[in-house]
């Protein structure tokens, strides 16, 4: 018996046997538990809640919600909501990251400190702080819808939000929209005629200025086509407040800021590391082939560098979608806020409302990581 | 090899110890006896109703009701802790053991009272809601509010009032939520919106708060019943008797005039009521499983409901608030006490 307990591998299994029957057990109890107790006090259990009426109002809502609508669809306002926030984050983040990442490496001493600094001082500032901090700061500077800082009269800023007009769903709006959407699969095909034209002939051929001829070219036939009539909503001070046009909220605005202003310094900081990861010998070699700079960069390094970036800019994508949850913080009504929140406190059916919650975030995490996985397989060096 | 078998070790005691410690106890009066203090959530943000003072101690007519618990129990109105809680936290923070009590101006509902585990001990504060606006808007009823946006604590009754009131008086509004009462005042300080809505208790409290109190005026109008009182888990009845009567207790102080300054000459008294309620006679204390002086307790290091309510809210505080439904049943309030006998 003492002879096998010394064997390596038998002591090996025989631990991880254990551990696994521990932690069975362990959950096993933990459920248990949960349920007598629950049963004891009586509280409610089951999905039912999610058919009950919510009663309470959402300020925000991608679709159409009402006092009178269900916890369910509270749960999809939050869902869409979440969405929102994370989309808009992510593309402002990866944006300014790139920016701020490629500026940390310029040879200008000043712009490269800049960059730096601003790294430096936002990464290490809590963000709960620095979304309080902007929601506070800018809700504070704007004055009151009475006296909006106004644009042209079309676009305005008070302390209510931002207020631009927003085009009338019709048909020259949705042709202009699908040109939009031509133009982009015109510009991609272009693109990759392009680069076998130059893997066969070696001729180089500039596909910008046709890819943003055919953005501009497009919309505008499909404008004059379509009937030439687009109909905006604008905004207009009625009563307490501006009615029309299309509202960004303060909250959604700090969020937006504070989650952008965050996440682009990580995602900086790895497009840098990714960067001078690319070995100096291989700038070298793109200067000796007679590449200029701008083409060293975008044909050498930056396919190189890419490939290292990618994976932590996965993590800091999946970081500012779990983050945008400290939108509490501030009221924006997005899943944790409102159904998390406000449902829970309502119908006080905790177990389930978290769980679902939880349920939520775990499957958007997975379906980005996925995504962002596929397309850095995709990237990696083809080795033959 | 050495990391597997120390987190083996590791999980296999975790377990140990867990099947060791009961199960959340039913029998609350001992597990407070045993950790020496009642663990009671309470805003702690509110004026009047729970509040740090400046001298650092909790104060309000939510944390005399925890203190008055408190002595009832130890004998001692200082034995608690004070856990502050939002909207949205308390009620599950009562589920889950968290708190023995709460006594956070919560209004006691239907779906609480039934659907929750949770029982509700009784009124210890008749509210209503009402609307806070600012003077130069020019608002004078509620109904003139159609469009406006509106600051509120979020996981309240409230928040389903004004979506009630707004929508019988087919007006629209914008709602602005937020976790804690402190948000609610920077929003509608800053202008984030044109109204802010509570508890008519609770705006005269955050009104006291603003940096220009004069300038915002609370609108007639009261939308909604606000039964607030204590709350204490489903299924420890004794606990439920506790604290239910513990506050009876202190509306029965006020009906028969015993007051914390007179609790002593009163020990005396040959009215049959006072000897009950302080213990000289019968087993008032007993029957709830506390010492016989009990009442004596909280009347002396508390107070009566009428003092507590004139220290924390009325007329000694700045709130300044009238007794109204608030006053005892014979002197035309709703506050009653099932005689002690």
């Amino acid at each position: 018996m003492l002879a096998l307990l010394r064997n390596q591998k038998i002591r090996g299994i025989l631990f991880q046997l254990l551990t696994v029957i521990g932690l069975v057990a362990f959950l096993w109890y933990i459920g248990t538990n949960t349920v007598a107790n629950i049963e004891q006090r009586g509280i409610q259990t089951g999905f039912g809640f999610l058919n009950g009426t919510s009663g309470f109002g959402i300020d925000q809502s991608p679709i159409s919600y009402t006092e009178e609508d269900t916890h369910g669809r509270v749960f999809i306002v939050g869902l869409l909501n979440t969405l929102i926030i994370a989309f808009v984050g992510i593309i402002c983040a990866t944006i300014v990251g790139l920016i701020i990442g490629i500026l940390r490496l310029s040879k200008n001493w000043l712009i490269a400190k800049l960059a730096k600094a601003y790294i430096d001082f936002f990464r290490n500032i809590p963000l709960l702080l620095q979304i309080l901090f902007w929601y506070n700061v800018v809700l504070r500077a704007m004055p009151s819808p009475k006296q909006s800082y106004s644009f042209f009269e079309i676009i305005f800023i008070n302390n209510r939000g931002l207020y631009f007009p927003l085009p009338d769903y019709n048909t020259t709006f949705f042709a202009i929209l699908a040109s939009l959407l031509c133009a982009l699969f015109g510009a991609i095909a272009l693109n990759s005629w392009a680069n076998k034209r130059k893997e066969t002939t070696g001729d180089d051929f500039l596909v910008l200025p046709y890819a943003l001829g055919m953005f501009i070219l497009f919309p505008i036939v499909a404008y004059f086509v379509s009937g030439a009539h687009l109909d905006f909503s604008f905004p207009e001070l009625r009563g307490f407040n501006f009615k029309g046009g299309k509202t960004l909220s303060p909250e959604f605005l700090a969020l937006t800021f504070a989650l952008t202003i965050y996440t682009a310094t990580f995602i900086a900081e790895a497009v840098r590391s990714g960067i001078e990861a690319v070995s100096h010998g291989q700038k070298e070699a793109a200067a000796s082939m007679g590449f200029s700079p701008y083409q060293s960069l975008k044909l050498v390094v930056l396919p190189q560098a890419i490939r290292i970036a990618i994976p932590p800019i996965i993590n800091q994508y999946l970081n500012l979608i779990k983050n945008s949850s400290l939108a509490t913080a501030v009221g924006y009504p997005e899943i944790v806020t409102v159904f998390a929140g406000t449902s829970l406190n309502q119908v006080g059916q905790a177990i389930e409302i978290i769980s679902m919650t939880m349920l939520v975030y775990l499957i958007i995490s997975l379906v980005v990581s996925a995504i962002l996985n596929w397309f850095n397989h995709k990237m990696k060096i083809q080795e033959r | 090899m050495m990391l597997r078998s120390k987190f083996a070790k590791i999980s296999l005691a975790t377990i140990a110890v867990l099947s060791l410690g009961s199960t959340l106890s039913a029998d609350t009066l001992s597990e407070v006896q045993k950790q020496g203090f009642v663990k009671c959530g309470v805003d702690g943000g509110l004026p009047g109703f729970s509040e740090v003072g400046s001298d650092g101690i909790y104060k309000g007519i939510d944390v005399d009701q925890c203190r008055a618990v408190a002595a009832a129990i130890f004998g001692d109105a200082k034995k608690v802790k004070y856990i502050a809680l939002n909207a949205k936290e308390r009620l599950t923070a009562l589920q889950s053991g968290e708190i023995d009590m709460l006594s956070r101006n919560t209004t006691w509902t239907e779906t609480r009272d039934t659907s929750l585990g949770l029982n509700f001990t009784g009124v210890t504060y008749y509210d209503g809601q009402g609307f806070m606006v600012n003077k130069k808007l020019g608002v004078k009823s509620a109904k003139e509010l159609d469009g406006a946006s509106i600051c509120l604590q979020t996981g309240t009754t409230t928040e389903l009032n004004v979506a009630d009131y707004f929508r019988t008086n087919k007006m629209k509004y914008k709602l602005v939520s937020y976790d804690t009462n402190d948000q609610v005042l920077k929003g509608y300080e800053s202008g984030r919106c044109d109204v802010l809505t509570s508890d008519q208790s609770q705006l005269y409290g955050l009104r006291i708060k603003l940096l220009k109190p004069d300038e915002s005026i609370v609108l007639p109008e009261v939308i909604s019943k606000e039964p607030l009182g204590s709350v204490v888990r489903k299924g420890d009845g004794k606990w439920f008797d506790i604290v239910r009567w513990t506050s009876y207790a202190m509306l029965t102080a006020e009906e028969s005039g015993v007051t914390s300054k007179n609790v002593d000459a009163m020990l005396k008294s040959d009215n049959p009521d006072i000897k009950r309620l302080l213990g000289v006679e019968g087993q008032m204390g007993e029957n709830l499983g506390l010492k016989k002086d009990f009442a004596y307790n909280i009347i002396k290091q508390v107070g009566n409901y009428g003092e507590s309510f004139e220290k924390t809210v009325g007329q000694e505080s700045p709130l300044k608030i009238k007794r109204g439904y608030n006053a005892l049943w014979n002197q035309g309030g709703l506050q009653y006490a099932p005689p002690f006998r």
